[in-house]
């Protein structure tokens, strides 16, 4: 099997659309401005080392159509959105077809990731969203338009760390929310329960799960500066 | 555009869209205004970010997983084989008024919607979205206004062309008005251009005067 880690120095920077950062809460620089760049992008915590790198990975499916960079990340990704559909509701044989599907979308989607507005972990959150949008309730899911691609808009492998960095960062400021704030985020992005709903089962006060989100938000904000 | 947009989504809309959370015409509202928008859209991207990191696993101590059939990843090659490719939205004309979501509604841009007088001058055609909530593009003649009303839920207005102004402020294209049980307002298109907005609500209106209560329910507003 190809060892997949030994391309990750030299693997180059998809080419998609203008840098967007991935917790950036206050007013992003406008499309088409290659100037962003963030601060202390080198005193960032590193990643994981022992962690593969998925957006090489994904690089390695759109310009190979290698199977085998296809298999590290199923591995990795498909019991995750399996158990994801599960948590919404869906039944063991419903969750494998449809995280078999948010799979193959991965695959014919790889050319529309961009790494320098998402980590591979959350193009991959926002595909099995859709799919359990369309398994729960049969109904169509709006999506944005894409951003268009400036004539200078190849980003760069900065940016594309950077980016991955702060998704890690992220991470380990979700880890360390305090419990309950953590519960309730988490239910919020997984559950498929409004909030209305998640304070009928909960017995918690419509009002106390909003401000503990809003909380949470606060504090993961505070964490990204 | 988006230097001009001065009324944006709430967190709570663009939270319960990255959750996917929203019904189909609220959605709708939310992918149109992300279209024009790029401080909701990277807001939204944020959201996206947190739910990103708990299907990493960020949160409780086990990482959910549940495993993969064992033939799945061969069945998924297979499917591959079969039909390789995958498509692109055809990105939308530089004159278009309508973003590409809306268009995917409309089956085109402006000259392709059924406008049907609601009196006044004001046209409205109403969006093909699931029950629960309705998505209608309203058009608004220079200087006319919207019937006087109060909602018994959410309403959300987006200019996408012209302006208008209610007692409370003013919005320009790309701004979204939030109105809730709570507002009765009377939307007055600016006097320059006809103004064409998009607005969804998850309960019917409310009109004070009694020729618009009597159509309202051949009107589905």
């Amino acid at each position: 099997m190809l060892n997949v880690r030994e391309h990750n120095s030299e693997s180059s920077a998809l080419r998609v659309p203008v840098p967007m950062p991935a917790f950036r809460v206050v007013h992003p620089l406008p499309v088409g401005n290659r100037a962003l760049k963030r601060k202390n992008a080198s005193s960032a915590p590193k990643t994981d080392p022992e962690a593969p790198d998925w957006v090489m990975l994904i690089a390695r499916i759109r310009d190979h159509q290698d199977r085998a960079a296809f298999a590290r990340v199923f591995q990795h990704f498909a019991p995750r959105v399996k158990a994801f559909l599960m948590k919404s509701g869906a039944d063991a044989t419903l969750a494998e077809e449809c995280a078999q599907d948010v799979m193959t979308t991965l695959w014919r989607k790889a050319h529309m990731f961009d790494p320098t507005r998402a980590s591979v972990a959350t193009w991959i959150f926002t595909i099995a969203r859709n799919r359990r949008i369309d398994m729960l309730r049969r109904q169509r899911r709006p999506e944005p338009e894409e951003l268009t691609w400036g004539p200078e808009a190849e980003p760069t492998q900065e940016d594309v760390l950077s980016l991955q960095e702060e998704s890690e960062k992220l991470r380990q400021a979700i880890t360390d929310l305090p419990d309950a704030q953590k519960e309730l985020i988490e239910r919020a992005f997984f559950g498929d329960l409004s909030h209305s709903e998640i304070a009928a089962e909960t017995g918690l006060p419509l009002g106390t799960i909003k401000s503990r989100i809003r909380l949470a938000l606060d504090r993961l904000r505070h964490a990204m500066k | 555009m988006t230097d001009k947009i001065k009324h944006h989504l709430s967190d709570d809309l663009l939270i319960a869209y990255s959750a996917g959370l929203l019904n189909e015409a609220f959605s709708l509202m939310v992918a149109t205004h992300v279209s024009l928008c790029d401080t909701c859209r990277a807001q939204l991207e944020s959201f996206d970010a947190v739910g990103g990191a708990i299907l990493e696993g960020s949160g409780l101590p086990d990482v959910p997983q549940v495993a993969m059939s064992p033939d799945a990843i061969d069945a998924i090659f297979a499917t591959i084989d079969l039909a390789p490719a995958q498509e692109t939205r055809a990105a939308r004309r530089k004159d278009d008024v309508l973003p590409a979501p809306l268009q995917d509604y409309v089956g085109g841009d402006l000259a392709a919607v059924k406008w049907r007088p609601v009196g006044m001058g004001v046209k409205q055609a109403i969006l093909p979205t699931a029950k629960g909530a309705t998505a209608r593009l309203l058009y608004i003649p220079a200087g006319a206004a919207v019937p006087d009303h109060s909602h018994n839920g959410t309403e959300l207005t987006m200019v996408l062309k012209g302006a208008f102004s209610d007692e409370y402020d003013s919005f320009g294209p790309g701004d979204v008005e939030t109105a809730d049980q709570d507002v009765t307002h009377t939307p007055v298109a600016d006097i320059s251009e006809d103004c064409i907005c998009l607005a969804v609500t998850d309960a019917p209106l409310k009109f004070k005067g009694v020729i618009p209560r009597m159509l309202q329910p051949f009107l589905r507003i």
